[in-house]
């Protein structure tokens, strides 16, 4: 077989090394034999590699994990086109996670026990990632996590693509501080742990190394549709800056009724890291102009290898289709996953993750991102993106690269109560 | 209570009360077709929640077709959306009560699995229809901003707008119920059933009218609701449980009870969301309604019946 088809296999590398863009390398792989790059009993065969997709395609989840799965598409149709890793086309199995985290560890398992999938691309909320990580550690695979999230974790099974709550906050706050000369902080946010765990630093920041005050730190239900009291607080206490991690439709309430009290970017500065391209389209663009949100992503990015990523998305996707921060971190999953493979030469999980501490991307749509040696999040930088009547955001600030640091040392939270 | 002054205390309480004000207006809305759903009739419609979604959507729609067909009149879309709101809910709860609730009359539990379940049902058709993101239709310029009453003191344009259709459709309610011939045909089929038969009252036709004029004030609830949130296919479930507190408060058979229950509840969870969290403003109210309840298991009103 390997043999047979040696010529072929040639034809196709040069038709690709020449850029015949679509052509996969049939057949046998001299350079890269099956059963030396797969030494663990992996999907993988002489000219394919199969992977997983595991996020919420129904429920109250699916419309949030939409993106991902789409931005993941495309990453592995691009790769597929370009040559496929190790001569490999790559073949999907997506999994519904339906938006129950006990059936995303069911069908996580399904993944790694009888597909043998070489990686899997998914989980959106932190409650369905900590759901499989049990599955991931025991089967040794390999989870590629596309969201912002609240840090306290570092599993070797596990890439995180977004950042993680240091990352998040505490350039947006200094460059606040600065801006606004900020002495008062009002902090408000959904009733879960991302919030609660992302205030707990925000507050160790503003009050220990920027030396101002935290006014009040208010909290609502998931879903709760009332700020009015909010915004009363807001009034009373007159905070410099109104920090917010309002998750998911609240947030539509929170900002056309902030907007509707008259509390605008006039007369009120408000930061908040839970506003992406997504949210803004239901929020409606003229709530929250003028305020800032905190993100290493924006649609908006000026660089070339951004242009090409959102023109192939609205290609793919259709001509609406927004690109938020969590989209563009799933697209970043395949291609971290395939730079590691080819220079690992390997499928092997732990070949792969060694190969990939410490490697560099900088063409990517976000500009520049570094693996992390050691615990698995990217080296990103932080934007601070200013909305516009037209839902986008033109970014106003551009922090240096942040080392991606999921355990803050002198931050008062332990992550067993947070859960 | 936190370091305030007694002015900052007095200017906190007016504030909230204010805030309280128009919670009671979204409270007492979603809390009537409820009154007279389960008030009256004793019927648990778990899918209540839905008939808010369901108005909430049909407002959307018109918001949407009056942009695109006729954006001149688009300050005056909303008359027209309340009004078809309340026939589209009125239409569905109809349909819903010759089809389904009345074989279960007899059958308290099982209206409640079964409702239960075409509100999952009616769920997943919005899902399919208007996607899981939420939708918001613009609302009108008029329904905009907010009006100025001291330097501190504010209430918003959509909240006063929630608050008179919730006051209006009270009104309404209470002449029908106790003012019209159709509130006294109402009331003696839940009080006597055999006896309203026997003196001629087509009860049948009563119980239809009575489930779907319920299921169409949620409709008009949902189209209120427009202005102050979101709409997803879950956003009326989650008004569920607090209609249901509301009711159950008040006393069931009492509409003067739904309206004194809808005002407490909203103060107390706006004073108290002022000094404490929202979420633990939340928990201690239903601690205290659960309580009450507890004391008094008729609610805080009741009609004095012969047993």
């Amino acid at each position: 077989m390997q043999h047979s088809n040696w010529r072929k296999s040639i034809a196709a590398l040069t038709i690709a090394a020449l850029g015949g863009a679509g052509a996969s390398a049939a057949g046998a792989n001299e350079e890269y034999p099956t059963d030396e790059v797969n030494t663990t009993g992996l999907a993988v065969t002489d000219d394919t590699v199969e992977v997983g997709i595991l996020h919420s395609l129904t429920g109250t989840m699916a419309i949030s994990e939409t993106g991902s799965v789409e931005a993941e598409q495309l990453a592995i149709r691009q790769i597929n086109e370009s040559g496929g890793v190790l001569g490999r086309q790559i073949e999907t199995e997506v999994e519904d996670g339906a938006s129950d985290w006990p059936t995303f560890a069911e069908r996580a398992s399904s993944l790694l026990e009888s597909d043998d999938v070489a990686a899997v691309f998914g989980c959106w909320t932190s409650a369905s990632r900590k759901a499989v990580l049990p599955v991931f550690e025991e089967n040794n695979g390999l989870l590629y996590y596309p969201t912002f999230y609240e840090g306290l974790e570092a599993s070797p099974n596990v890439f995180y693509q977004g950042q993680e709550a240091t990352q998040q906050i505490i350039a947006g706050l200094n460059w606040v501080h600065e801006k606004e000369n900020a002495e008062t902080y009002y902090l408000i946010g959904s009733d879960y742990i991302w919030p609660r765990t992302s205030h707990a630093i925000a507050r160790h920041h503003i009050e220990n190394e920027l030396g101002a005050e935290v006014v009040a730190e208010q909290y609502f239900p998931l879903g709760h549709t009332n700020f009015r009291s909010a915004i009363n607080q807001i009034r009373l206490k007159n905070p410099d800056v109104v920090y917010s991690i309002i998750a998911g439709d609240s947030n539509v309430s929170f900002w056309s009724q902030l907007n509707s009290a008259g509390i605008n970017a006039d007369n009120q500065t408000v930061l908040t890291n839970s506003v992406t391209e997504d949210e803004v389209k239901a929020i409606g663009a003229e709530n929250v102009e003028g305020h800032y949100s905190a993100m290493k992503y924006f649609q908006s990015l000026d660089n070339p290898h951004n242009k090409e990523f959102v023109e192939e998305f609205k290609e793919m996707h259709g001509e609406d289709s927004v690109i938020g921060d969590v989209t563009q971190a799933a697209y970043l999953g395949p291609w971290i996953w395939k730079r590691a493979v080819e220079k690992a030469e390997s499928f092997d999980v732990d070949k792969v993750r060694e190969a990939a501490r410490g490697m560099e991307f900088d063409d990517v749509p976000e500009g520049y991102v570094r693996v992390h040696e050691e615990n698995q999040h990217l080296w990103s930088k932080l934007r601070i993106g200013q909305w516009q009547s037209d839902g986008t955001a033109e970014v106003v600030y551009e922090s240096d690269l942040i080392e991606p640091d999921p355990f803050p040392e002198d931050v008062d939270i332990d992550p067993d109560e947070m859960e | 209570m936190g370091g305030y002054t007694t002015s900052e205390i007095a200017t906190i309480m007016a504030m909230q009360g204010i805030a309280g004000l128009s919670l009671f207006g979204v409270f007492l809305l979603m809390a009537l077709g409820l009154a007279i759903i389960f008030g009256q009739m004793g019927v648990i419609n778990m899918a209540h929640g839905e008939f808010l979604t369901l108005g909430s959507y049909a407002t959307y729609v018109v918001a949407t077709m009056f942009e695109s067909y006729a954006p001149g009149l688009f300050s005056y879309y909303f008359p027209v959306a309340i009004v078809l709101s309340f026939l589209v809910a009125f239409g569905v709860g109809y349909l819903l009560e010759y089809g389904l609730v009345r074989h279960l009359y007899k059958r308290p539990l099982d209206t409640l699995l079964a409702t239960w379940a075409v509100g999952l049902i009616m769920q997943q058709i919005f899902r399919s229809i208007f996607g899981g993101r939420g939708v918001s239709a613009d609302a009108p310029d008029w329904l905009q901003g907010s009006i100025q009453l001291s330097q501190m003191l504010f209430l918003s344009r959509s909240d006063l707008f929630v608050m008179c259709i919730a006051i209006a459709m009270t009104v309404i309610v209470a002449i029908l119920l106790y003012r019209a011939r159709w509130g006294m045909r109402v009331r003696s089929t839940t009080q006597n059933r055999a006896m309203a038969n026997a003196v001629g009252i087509n009860t049948a036709k009563v119980d239809r009218n009575t489930f779907a004029l319920g299921c169409g004030l949620a409709g008009i609830a949902g189209s209120a609701f427009t202005t102050i949130s979101a709409t997803t296919p879950t956003a009326g479930a989650q008004y569920l449980v607090d209609t249901f507190l509301v009711v159950v408060l008040g006393g069931a058979a009492s509409l003067l009870g739904t309206v004194a229950s809808a005002f407490s509840i909203a103060q107390a969870q706006s004073i108290l969301e002022f000094f404490i969290t929202g979420s633990m403003a939340k928990v201690l109210t239903l601690m205290v309604v659960i309580g009450i309840i507890m004391l008094r298991p008729q609610g805080l009103f009741t009609l004095k019946v012969r047993q």
